[in-house]
């Protein structure tokens, strides 16, 4: 993820001035900033601030307040593990402790080669073929730890093939 | 041309029915058999999915669940054809006792019709409600959903026909005089996926049972807040708001009427909290998801301050089968108060996951059996939660209970939206009680102490509780906090948490008296 250049800046800009008169703009606003940039970086808060005629502050309370937005650049893939109770009955908290120790990394962290975000979620809507991940944008159900390496391992080679 | 049906749903995808789609379509090429690939949505069978459908004289043929690898040998069993000597073959679609034995009404369409297409979905009754509508009264419209019985399928289960009647009656105030219509559609209940089902299988019902609402209280614009968890619906609900308004279905002067309803879906952010009523409101505006005092009830001071209907998902749904076929015909379903039918959501450890649609009245252990079928992993079943994260475990001596509103209350339990989580034996509830405070310290909006602070300290007062520290006085101060978030709450997910974690205590306390083992320590 690039910084935050001059470039990104009139992205938030154009998103602002094109949304900020629908009613309740703020939430939208958020997810178009965070599609098009991965998150919403400190300085577009001054500019939906502006737009939106509210303060810094009261942007970022609404922004801190959801746990889908974030403030800081994601890994090149995120990885989401469902935490939820139908889950937890086919095995979610082992699959979730061998998830943290095949990437190395904890909820909310990101991997130091800034290829793998990991993030809690509570249900996916897959509850009936549980324990279930989502992989970038994909759902994926039944998912045991072999099947996750097997995943892991897809994202590695697909990154390689890109490059 | 044959026609085979591939599933788009959330969980056919999460299965492999994306990759499988696309094989499909290139071994027939391959073969030279003519084939159209159609991407209807999943009829609840979810453990058969990816399902794979074949149109054939005497209706569809069913195979599942189906991989990419089984292709070969479909192709070689000639199942383009309906032949029925591969393994996988399910028969009639139709004729699977799991779906045969159903009564779906507001699920009919389920996995039948191509969810964006406006022909299946006329073909197949739809908008006959919206067309009774648009000649009728509001008035008239209201009393026809309040004699049907329908009570609202978020949870709290209010009468649909008297909160309408209020938002009907409410004078919108002030210049920019406007009332609305929102779709509750934040699902965040492990162990639910029915709304999630209504929006990818048949989103023109609910864009229809929304409409109907906008005529009969006079509101003229509708939000859809949906979860930002479901982008499959998100993208399927879309394509269907834009079909219905090309067709005049939506808009402006709907087919002529002089009547005008626009839709549109808004996301939330990933906060359970924004499914509570007043909560969604606040974030609809844009604000932090903070739940607001009641009352002033949203049917009277609502989004933006105007009377509002905020209605669940399943409850909209319901409207145009109420409206098409009258409300005594609704009505003839259930029993008692609990009127109609409820999909309930078979989810967890269990064989047969899926959505299935009765009357109310069958009992619990009818539903994990007959067509549940027992555990997933084959293991003796312990616990099931009913209702969501703040639903009551309810152990085997309760699974007679009856599946109405009233029956679950008698022995604190909720139904609330319909799901049904399976536990086997090897789960510890002693650590299911502390995930429903954990949840409940992730979840919270913050306002009240008793939800903010007491779930923090529930889970402490729990983990001392396994640890045998103190462990009878620890027992007595979580008795005391549940009672005190129950007292003290402004809203259920402080009020209700204590319902999972005292039925702990209650029906499985020997999980909370267990000895202390060296792994339990670390
Ligand atoms: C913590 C909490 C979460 C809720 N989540 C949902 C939800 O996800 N979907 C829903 O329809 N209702 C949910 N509700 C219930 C709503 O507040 C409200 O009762 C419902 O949307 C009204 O619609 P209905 O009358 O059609 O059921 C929730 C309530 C609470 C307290
Ligand atoms: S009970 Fe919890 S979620 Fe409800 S208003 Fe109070 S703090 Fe917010
Ligand atoms: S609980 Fe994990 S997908 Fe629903
Ligand atoms: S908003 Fe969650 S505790 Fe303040």
């Amino acid at each position: 993820m690039t910084a935050f250049n001059e470039q990104s800046r009139q992205q938030v800009c154009d998103i602002v001035e094109e949304m900020k008169n629908l009613p309740g703009a703020m939430l939208p606003i958020l997810h178009a900033i965070q599609d098009a940039q991965g998150y919403i970086h400190a300085d577009a808060v001054s500019i939906i601030a502006d737009g939106l005629a509210q303060s810094r502050a009261e942007v970022h309370g609404v922004i801190s307040f959801y746990h889908h937005f974030r403030t800081t650049p994601p890994g090149k893939h995120t990885i989401q593990v469902c935490r939820a109770e139908a889950c937890q009955s086919m095995g979610s908290r082992q699959l979730e402790a061998h998830v943290k120790e095949k990437l190395g990394i904890g909820f909310h962290q990101t991997s130091a080669d800034q290829q793998v975000s990991l993030e809690p979620v509570y249900c996916l809507g897959n509850c009936a073929c549980a324990p279930s991940i989502q992989v970038n944008d994909d759902v994926v159900g039944r998912v045991t730890a072999s099947k996750f390496d097997q995943l892991v391992d897809q994202l590695s080679t697909q990154a390689l093939e890109v490059k | 041309m044959v026609k085979v049906y591939i599933p788009r749903d959330t969980t056919a995808l999460a299965m492999g029915a994306e990759r499988l789609a696309t094989e499909m379509a290139v071994e027939a090429k391959n073969r030279g058999a003519d084939i159209e690939v159609v991407r209807n949505s999943s009829r609840g069978m979810f453990w058969l999915e990816p399902l794979v459908e074949v149109e054939t004289a005497n209706g569809r043929v069913a195979y599942g669940p189906v991989e990419a690898k089984d292709i070969d040998s479909l192709f070689d069993a000639d199942f383009i054809n309906g032949g029925l000597s591969h393994p996988l073959c399910q028969g009639l679609t139709e004729e699977i006792p799991y779906l045969k034995k159903q009564q779906r009404l507001t699920f009919a369409r389920a996995g039948i019709t191509d969810p964006v297409s406006l022909e299946d979905y006329q073909a197949h009754d739809g908008f006959k409600g919206l067309k009774k509508a648009l000649e009728m009264s509001g008035q008239a419209i209201v009393d026809e959903v309040k004699n049907s019985g329908l009570r609202g399928r978020g949870g709290a289960a209010f009468p649909t026909g008297i909160k309408w009647q209020t938002v009907h009656d409410a004078v919108a105030p002030g210049d920019a005089a406007q009332k609305y219509i929102v779709c509750n559609a934040d699902e965040g209940d492990s162990g639910t996926f029915a709304d999630r089902m209504v929006m990818e299988a048949d989103p023109f019902m609910l864009i229809e049972g929304m409409t109907i609402a906008g005529l009969a209280v006079g509101a003229t614009q509708g939000y859809i807040y949906l979860r930002s968890e479901y982008p499959i619906a998100h993208q399927i609900l879309n394509e269907a708001l834009a079909k219905a308004e090309a067709a005049n279905l939506l808009g402006e002067n709907i087919q002529g009427s002089g009547k005008t309803f626009h839709l549109e879906v808004r996301l939330g952010a990933g906060a359970y909290i924004c499914g509570e009523e007043t909560s969604l409101l606040e974030s609809l505006e844009g604000k932090r998801g903070l739940v607001r005092a009641k009352p002033p009830l949203p049917a009277i001071v609502g989004l933006f301050g105007q009377p509002t209907i905020v209605n669940n998902v399943l409850s909209l749904a319901a409207v145009p089968y109420i409206l098409a076929e009258g409300a005594k015909a609704y009505a003839d379903y259930g029993m008692g108060r609990s009127l109609g039918t409820l999909p309930f959501q078979l989810a967890g450890n269990i064989k047969r996951g899926g959505l299935v649609e009765l009357a109310f009245g069958l009992t619990l252990r009818e539903l994990l059996e007959d067509f549940g079928g027992g555990t997933f992993s084959g293991r003796p079943m312990r616990a099931v939660q009913v209702g969501g994260p703040l639903g009551a475990y309810l152990p085997e001596s309760q699974w007679d209970t009856p599946l109405d509103y009233e029956s679950f209350a008698a022995v604190s339990a909720v139904l609330g939206h319909g799901g049904v989580v399976v536990f086997d034996d090897t789960v510890d509830m002693s650590q299911q009680a502390r995930f429903a405070m954990e949840f409940c310290v992730v979840e919270s909006c913050g306002k009240c102490t008793p939800c903010r602070i007491g779930s923090t300290r529930g889970v402490e007062v729990i983990d001392r509780i396994v640890n045998d520290e103190n462990r009878e006085d620890n027992l007595e101060l979580l008795n005391d906090l549940c009672d005190t978030m129950i007292d003290g709450s402004l809203c259920a997910m402080g009020g209700m948490t204590p319902f999972p974690v005292k039925s702990v205590i209650n029906h499985f306390p020997e999980d909370l008296h267990k000895p202390v083992t060296e792994d339990m320590a670390s």
